[in-house]
């Protein structure tokens, strides 16, 4: 992460004191300790960031998403490993939570509503969580189903929350081709049209995302957030 | 493998052991086999056949890439046929893959050991997935998991015992119950076994879907010779 590290909070031998920062360097070592994982750090400098009269989206984008940006990228090259990433998005998670009601005050509409959930016979939802924290992060309202998600349940919640998005995860080859009973069923019952589907998930790639008819295959949660955004506006394009 | 492999019949096969702890960075598994297999050519040890003792194990096709690579030169009279075992998962293979797929539609939820996961549980798992500097990412890890299955290689015995008891503290640590299946080595037997027999196919291409997983990643290579040249 040397496009942003100015001082290397996990290797100083004394604490660094954020408020002491001015507003570039803060946002340079919250990008630094997100990325190690300090969930304390991230707080307090999410705090003080809003103590300076800055908007909590301009915080969340600035600092956490873009961090998790830098994350997801060193992830992809190898650079990172899991344990880190969970630590990172921990980190991240500490600061949503001081920013999510603030968020929800500036009564901003969502970018759009997106409904994901890991497919059935799969219960692993580290990657699924990722994405939900990113799309968040990028103004979206999420509907988490949770894992061993199956059909009914995605019709049901689909039919409920009508959403722009189904999103579907699964970390198994043995779970993956799941997505496509899920998307025939959709395409059975009229509904494909109604619905972008996005998949993700560590086994899955371009051609499967293809070959189970879904619109988009997104390789990480970066990148699931800024296909949904995309999605979205060019569904919306169209229609105007 | 190396256990198969010395169980005695199949000593013209070669055994060469790359690090478990691979399988918690999967992506890094088929370049290491690649680089392994440079190293073993460079030091003039070639072979006709190699058997990946991997399923897909979190590589997302990539082993299988580097089998149909090895292949298409293969076909071409350039170096070793490759394969690799069925399944997705190294551990399946131990299980079969009807039972294992079995087990897994009865309870999906379930985190499998082998008797090297389970005797290595602390370095793979607690310390590989680095739970023992960040305990808060057990939850994150296991929270889904509702049941740990030993698939044992390892008979009723003294060696069996202190497996059972291995594992039987690593489902504790987890805070999850231990269930015990006897397996044996399986799928990686016969196959082996068939991949090294005379005048045999290697596995057969419908049973080489890709899957995915943990466990003591090896790799056996029938060592090309006069003498054992016949042999796969």
């Amino acid at each position: 992460m040397a496009d942003t590290a100015t001082v290397d909070s996990a290797d100083a031998d004394e604490d660094i004191d954020l408020s002491a920062l001015d507003d570039d360097d803060l946002i340079a070592q919250m990008h630094d300790d997100l990325y190690d994982g300090l969930g304390p750090e991230i707080v307090e400098g999410t705090e003080l960031l809003l103590g300076r009269g800055w908007g909590a989206d301009k915080v969340l984008n600035e600092a956490l998403v873009e961090a998790m940006r830098i994350v997801g990228i060193d992830f992809r090259d190898g650079i990172l490993f899991v344990p880190e990433v969970l630590l990172a998005a921990n980190a991240m998670k500490a600061g949503m939570a001081v920013l999510r009601p603030l968020l929800a005050e500036t009564g901003a509409e969502p970018i759009g509503k997106i409904v994901i959930g890991t497919v059935k016979g799969d219960i692993h939802d580290i990657g699924k969580n990722l994405v939900g924290m990113m799309l968040e992060g990028a103004g979206f309202e999420v509907v988490d189903l949770g894992i061993n998600t199956d059909v009914d349940e995605f019709l049901a919640a689909l039919a409920e929350h009508q959403p722009d998005i189904l999103g579907m995860s699964a970390l198994l080859t043995t779970t993956m081709p799941y997505m496509k009973v899920v998307v025939d069923t959709l395409i059975e019952q009229g509904l494909r049209d109604d619905y972008l589907v996005i998949v993700g998930g560590a086994p899955l790639n371009q051609e499967f995302g293809e070959a189970v008819g879904a619109d988009a295959y997104c390789r990480d949660a970066a990148v699931a957030a800024e296909t949904a955004t995309d999605l979205i506006k060019a569904r919306r394009a169209a229609a105007a | 493998m190396q256990a198969i492999v010395g169980s005695g019949g199949l000593e013209h096969i070669d055994v060469e052991c790359l690090p478990a702890k691979l399988h918690n960075r999967p992506a890094l598994i088929a370049p290491e086999v690649r680089a392994r297999l440079d190293r073993l050519a460079q030091q003039g040890r070639t072979y006709e056949q190699i058997l990946l003792g991997y399923g897909d194990c979190g590589s997302a096709g990539a082993i299988d890439d580097l089998c149909a690579e090895f292949e298409r030169a293969h076909a071409a009279g350039d170096g070793p046929s490759m394969t690799r075992v069925p399944g997705a998962h190294c551990y399946e293979f131990f299980a079969t893959a009807p039972r294992f797929d079995e087990m897994s539609e009865a309870e999906p939820a379930t985190f499998y050991l082998t008797d090297y996961l389970a005797r290595h549980f602390d370095l793979l798992v607690w310390q590989g997935l680095g739970i023992a500097d960040h305990p808060e990412l057990a939850e994150l890890y296991f929270g889904n998991y509702r049941r740990v299955v030993l698939l044992t290689q390892t008979p009723d015995g003294a060696q069996r015992a202190r497996i059972e008891a291995c594992a039987r503290a690593g489902a504790d640590r987890l805070g999850l119950p231990l269930e015990i299946v006897e397996t044996g080595y399986g799928e990686l037997e016969t196959t082996l076994t068939s991949v090294a027999a005379p005048g045999r196919s290697p596995v057969p291409s419908e049973l080489a879907a890709p899957r995915r997983s943990p466990v003591p990643p090896e790799l056996a290579a029938p060592r090309r010779s006069d003498e054992h040249q016949a042999a796969v």
